[in-house]
């Protein structure tokens, strides 16, 4: 399938990056790792005048903590977050949903930040970075923003980016204590979309729970933040009540539909059981899943 | 109609081609550069049919344009070995039946070559999660298996050997 004509730039700034997206008014799309991109555009749902090739920009591929954030460029693959060190011994969330994205030849080229951009209703990095109060870093000529990752995702492929800016980075807070988290995903093969999917994040001191987050993926037009949920774990810590409670208020906000992938009642009671498994196993209840238990053992080799 | 001039390795060799910026890698490999080993399947970035290593690291072509490849490094099947002297990974194709009707064969070889680059010693469990993005409807993935732990330790000896 050839994907419509377009003209090709490969800037090796992100000063011409802003050039060119000023330049073209809408008309250009930024090209990082392809893996969604490419595809609309052979399918014919994108059609951009221009492509504007960042693979060859040095410095979009840094992935480090600085001032209580850990900063992952542009060009950051999945494949690097789930070898990172730092990922797997501070962010376990993060380390949890990257290795059951897609597949390894994709995960080798797609990014975070074009996850966030795209903007998939089914994007697993969507619910996550909702869950851990992540931001993007956007850049134009005016200069930079900052923009929380709950006001970045505004409904099925649409954000709060401006066709003048480009998405540089994204930052996730640091953990201040213990950090525990887990991503619960069903697919029905390796590479499917998430029939659901259920981000679940907590930062504790001691048996104090001082931060959560819980967000959803594949039940709505856009990932789901439960901040309902969230406060009642922070309030009264994790137990058979709150663990409960929590789960019920996740699949009261859940708007899942029935596709080929589940009926929206199956997809609703998926989201309680799985904010319950993975709360379950934040207090030592639930083994971790199977299919956890797996990635952590190949993680420096997928 | 815009045509670019660009400068990509090809097994090996530096190779200046003409192509649209439109042209997917993999058209270019087989159309511009008439190397046929390298197959194109869903055209979905589901198979991995048309797998090529890019800089040492497995991509799907179908999913990468070919002037994304200028300044850069390819692998194609047509690189991994010669007739007279296999790569182990082809050798092990061959002796443990590693493949049926052959479609899936050129990119499950790039991974599982990438793979043992990366992990000369992979489990079971390694090679399976290593080639779940490369699909074979011949459903020989037993087979396919056993060739790349073939691979493995043949590759192991010949490094035995050297030392």
């Amino acid at each position: 399938m050839y994907p419509p004509r377009f003209h090709y730039e490969a800037p090796s700034s992100v000063d011409e990056v802003l050039q060119l997206l000023a330049m073209y008014q809408g008309e250009a799309k930024v090209l990082s790792g392809g893996m969604s991109l490419i595809p609309l555009m052979k399918l014919r749902f994108a059609n951009p005048s221009c492509i504007i090739d960042v693979n060859n920009i040095p410095g979009l591929d840094g992935l480090w903590e600085e001032n209580g954030k850990l900063r992952i460029g542009a060009l950051v693959r999945n494949r690097a977050l789930i070898r990172s060190e730092v990922v797997r011994a501070r962010y376990p969330l993060m380390a949890s949903v990257a290795p059951q994205i897609a597949d390894p030849l994709v995960r080798g080229r797609s990014t975070l930040v074009g996850s966030l951009c795209h903007c998939d209703p089914q994007g697993d990095w969507g619910a996550v970075m909702l869950a851990l109060g992540g931001e993007v870093v956007a850049v134009s000529s005016a200069g930079e923003r900052r923009i929380p990752v709950a006001d970045f995702l505004l409904g099925p492929f649409q954000t709060s980016l401006r066709p003048d800016e480009f998405a540089v980075e994204a930052r996730v807070p640091a953990p201040s204590g213990q950090p525990f988290g887990v991503y619960h995903k069903l697919e029905r093969k390796v590479g499917d979309f998430a029939t659901v999917g259920v981000a679940v994040f907590l930062d504790r001191s001691g048996s104090s729970v001082t931060r959560a987050g819980i967000a959803l993926t594949g039940v709505g037009g856009t990932n789901i933040k439960v901040p309902a949920a969230e406060e009642v774990l922070v309030r009264g810590g994790v137990d058979d009540h709150t663990i409960g409670e929590a789960a019920r208020l996740a699949a009261e906000v859940a708007k899942p539909q029935t596709d080929q992938r589940g009926s929206a009642e199956y997809k609703r009671h998926l989201v309680s059981t799985f904010v319950t498994r993975a709360l379950q196993a934040a207090i030592g209840r639930e083994p971790i899943d199977i299919r956890q238990r797996r990635f952590e053992n190949v993680g420096s080799r997928v | 109609m815009e045509i670019k001039q660009i400068t990509v390795t090809v097994n090996g060799e530096p190779r200046v081609v003409e192509v649209e910026p439109r042209l997917l890698c993999v058209h270019m490999i087989r159309e511009v550069l008439g190397m046929t080993g390298t197959h194109l399947g869903c055209d979905t970035t589901s198979c991995g049919a048309c797998t090529i290593l890019l800089d040492g690291l497995p991509v799907k072509s179908c999913t990468l344009f070919g002037i994304q490849t200028d300044g850069h490094e390819i692998t194609t099947v047509e690189g991994l070995g010669w007739p007279s002297e296999l790569h182990p990974v082809q050798e092990g194709f061959k002796e443990e039946h590693g493949l049926q009707c052959g479609f899936c064969t050129p990119g499950m070889m790039l991974t599982a070559a990438a793979l043992l680059e990366d992990n000369p010693n992979p489990t079971e469990d390694d090679i399976r999660w290593a080639i779940s993005g490369n699909l074979c409807r011949c459903t020989g993935y037993q087979n396919i298996i056993k060739s790349v732990q073939w691979a493995a330790q043949k590759m192991a000896e010949r490094i035995a050997v050297h030392a």
